[in-house]
């Protein structure tokens, strides 16, 4: 017995050391919330591998809704946000809890839902495609479904946006019936639910053609100002955080308004979908309502004040 | 039932073609989980021995308390850690938020109640004549505790690998602390509920697969202890 | 002085009185028998003495000093200076080695330290006391009844008490077994060791015992010389 217990744990603890090989990883550290949607389609990744490369460092990519990555810069936990809310960034950036904005890239969200379209809303924009779906859903909910992300990211905050224009209060919309669901999930899991209840939902343009192979539903509603969707990168106000690692958050935001940085995002997505998944925002400023301050290159923010 | 034939094929595959990758996040799975039972032991351990050596008030209470622990939520133990450890939390300045010791802490917090609780059984299990003997041969109050785990120490050692175990699949601690980065703090559990959300599912019953597997020669460890 | 002075000595669970005003001393050295049918209270009195129970009413002086109601420490100090043989011993889930050195190993003794012998030496000085020279590395929880009967008391000896209390150290041994422990306490008798002799076998408190005290229902009825006791029953 002695001998079979001593024998387990010099294997337990070899295995121990062996692995603490893995798990140390050395070099500077830059910590970056984002949306989902910049993780899921493996954008992220690829700037990930350069990033680290050129500056010999270690980007570590929390990924999760806008709401919550805006909450991890609140608290300091985190040094840079790449999100797409405007609302919720002015307000960030209003409550000093971040240096500036700053466009980095944009798409449009897609109104998608069943090739039948049995809500019958093609062709009208997005906020008037949303109130027929409501019409329809009320009467018929057994055929006419719509699943929200329900998880405040920048594209369940879009789709309220989106119903107030409509002429809708939210709060009425989200408990007027079974056709109104909410995933409170990222958004590959939420097309994953709309594709099997055939149902219909409000997806960034990069995560359905990523999971496009996947799906039968189809984009109903493409393109149109309401649908526009910008992300933006924002370094935590050292002097909210005097912990955060302001400079490297800099050089991130730097790289990825660079025309290195510009260049990777104009052509991610190319090779494996056959058009690219997000615009670069260098020349696109007015287009996308970024102020001239918020296309500059390189970043005039300042982290001596801290 | 085709696409789970076919995927559990191609799950096979990838296991069998010892994908770097694959095999990275299941060695810093191993050693995370590995270091949260670890110090969560040796916390754990004399403190089951002090509780069920020790005659204090509401005693009878606080075991209760601890077993109802043992199916504490995960994802409630991941809040708590988070709101520990955060920037903006008591424990904020250990910068534990997002690291792997930060998953180490959250993990042994979480395997805590059941190392303590299967310890206090395990002593509890030790015939009162071993204390005697001890005690009765000049050992002091701590050295009758340790002789006393000694004597337990298969089942001790049953309820670290529970604590291991447990660790090991747990997603909520993992996840919420971890906050699953590549190349860091990705661990087999959260590479499935990120691969499943990417639709990867293949690759996600590969590391589910490799999950269950360890799991597995967790209990035939545990099985050989107790056999004897 | 005598090194153990009992005094008044009760012991009550709930209403039963299980001893009840016991009044005994032991000199040093000397081996005392302690008789008395199945139930009269014997064990509870050497659980007592060895400061493992404590006593409802009364107090025990060892060695001139009062040792209940003292802290821990104090009794753990005392409790060094004896050591019991319990009626059914049990080994520790460990080698014969390691069981009988235990008692030192607990003492903060580590190895052989200049001069002194080495605790190996000890073990198996007390292992060939026992009759069981080379038994060392056996696990103990596969002995025999009556190895483990003696196991226990080399393990006991091996710590020089001032005190050994026995409880019925040979009730459930062959008659062999029983013989040979019988032997080895007749060659206990005289040295600095005294023994407190449990036990319900008058014959055998002749043999070894110089007095004896017999116990009845938890009282003590009788104190003297062994082969002046007669028994009450």
């Amino acid at each position: 017995m002695d001998r079979t217990f001593l024998k387990t744990a010099l294997v337990l603890m070899t295995l121990s050391v062996l692995c603490s090989a893995v798990g140390a990883v050395e070099g500077e550290r830059l910590k970056l919330a984002t949306t989902t949607s910049l993780q899921d389609t493996g954008l992220l990744d690829v700037i990930k591998d350069k990033f680290d490369e050129k500056y010999n460092v270690s980007l570590d990519v929390v990924s999760g809704g806008t709401g919550i990555a805006i909450q991890y810069g609140e608290r300091g936990d985190v040094d840079v946000l790449v999100v797409h809310d405007k609302e919720r960034e002015l307000k960030f950036i209003k409550d000093g809890q971040g240096l500036e904005r700053r466009c980095i890239a944009y798409n449009y969200f897609y109104l998608v839902g069943p090739k039948d379209d049995p809500a019958g809303v093609k062709g009208m924009n997005a906020s008037q495609a949303l109130a027929g779906i409501m019409e329809k859903g009320k009467s018929n909910p057994a055929k006419v479904m719509f699943i929200s992300r329900g998880d405040n990211s920048g594209t369940h905050a879009r789709e309220k946006l989106l119903w107030k224009k409509a002429g809708y209060n939210y709060s009425a919309v989200n408990s007027s019936g079974p056709w109104y669901i909410e995933a409170g999930q990222g958004m590959g899991a939420t097309l994953n639910i709309a594709n099997e209840k055939q149902a219909y939902t409000i997806s960034d343009m990069s995560t359905f053609m990523a999971y496009q192979g996947n799906l039968t539903l189809v984009p109903i509603i493409e393109g149109g100002s309401e649908l526009l969707n910008v992300y933006v990168a924002m370094a935590v106000n050292p002097k909210k955080h005097p912990n955060v690692n302001c400079e490297l958050a800099n050089e991130f935001i730097n790289y990825l308004v660079s025309d290195e940085g510009q260049d990777l995002i104009a052509s991610y997505g190319t090779e494996k979908f056959g058009k690219p998944l997000f615009s670069p925002a260098r020349g696109n400023c007015d287009l996308i309502g970024c102020s001239v301050a918020e296309c500059a290159v390189p970043s005039s923010a300042s982290c001596a004040a801290a | 039932m085709e696409e789970i034939y076919s995927g559990l094929l191609r799950a096979l595959e990838l296991i069998a073609a010892v994908d770097p990758q694959v095999v990275e996040i299941t060695l810093r799975s191993i050693f995370i989980s590995l270091s949260s039972a670890f110090l969560a032991g040796i916390i754990c351990i004399p403190l089951g021995g002090i509780i069920e050596f020790r005659q204090f008030w509401g005693k009878r209470a606080l075991i209760n308390l601890i077993q109802t622990f043992y199916s504490l939520p995960t994802v409630t133990v991941g809040l708590l850690v988070f709101l520990l450890i955060s920037r903006s939390g008591p424990l904020g300045g250990l910068n534990l938020l997002f690291s792997p010791s930060g998953m180490i802490f959250g993990q042994a917090i979480l395997v805590s109640p059941i190392m303590i609780g299967l310890t206090i059984t395990a002593l509890a299990g030790v015939s009162p004549q071993i204390r005697d003997t001890a005690k009765s041969l000049g050992a002091t109050e701590m050295q009758i505790i340790i002789t006393v785990i000694k004597e337990a120490r298969v089942a001790v050692m049953a309820a670290v690998l529970l604590g291991f175990g447990r660790a090991l699949s747990e997603v909520g601690v993992a996840m919420m602390i971890g906050g699953n980065i590549r190349g860091y703090t990705r661990v087999l559990t959260t590479s499935i509920a990120l691969e499943t959300s990417m639709g990867n599912l293949e690759l996600s019953m590969a590391l589910g697969i490799i999950l269950i597997s360890i799991s597995l020669a967790i209990n035939l460890l545990l099985n050989r202890f107790q056999g004897r | 002085m005598a090194l153990l002075e009992v005094r008044s000595l009760s012991k009550s669970i709930g209403p039963a009185k299980i001893l009840e005003g016991i009044d005994l001393t032991v000199e040093r050295g000397e081996i005392l028998g302690l008789i008395g049918p199945t139930g009269s209270g014997k064990t509870t009195l050497l659980r007592l003495i060895n400061l493992l129970d404590e006593p409802s009413t009364g107090c025990i002086l060892f060695d001139g000093r009062m040792v209940f109601g003292k802290p821990e420490k104090e009794l753990l100090c005392a409790r060094r200076k004896m050591a019991m043989v319990f009626q059914k011993p049990v080994m520790f889930k460990a080698s014969v080695e390691t069981n009988v050195s235990y008692g030192l190993r607990m003492r903060g003794r580590v190895d052989a330290t200049g001069g002194e012998m080495s605790m190996s030496d000890m073990v198996e000085e007390a292992l060939a006391a026992v009759g069981l020279s080379g038994y060392e590395s056996r696990d103990a929880n596969t002995l025999s009844g009556g190895e483990t009967q003696r196991i226990a008391l080399a393990r006991a000896l091996i710590l020089q008490p001032e005190l050994l209390l026995l409880d019925e150290p040979t009730a459930n041994l062959d008659p062999g077994s029983a013989a040979s422990i019988d032997n080895l306490l007749q060659r206990l008798a005289g040295s600095r060791t005294a023994v407190i002799l449990a036990t319900h076998n008058m014959q055998q408190c002749r043999k070894l015992a110089g007095r004896v005290a017999v116990l009845q229902a938890g009282r003590l009825m009788a104190v003297g010389k062994s082969e002046e006791i007669t028994l009450p029953w």
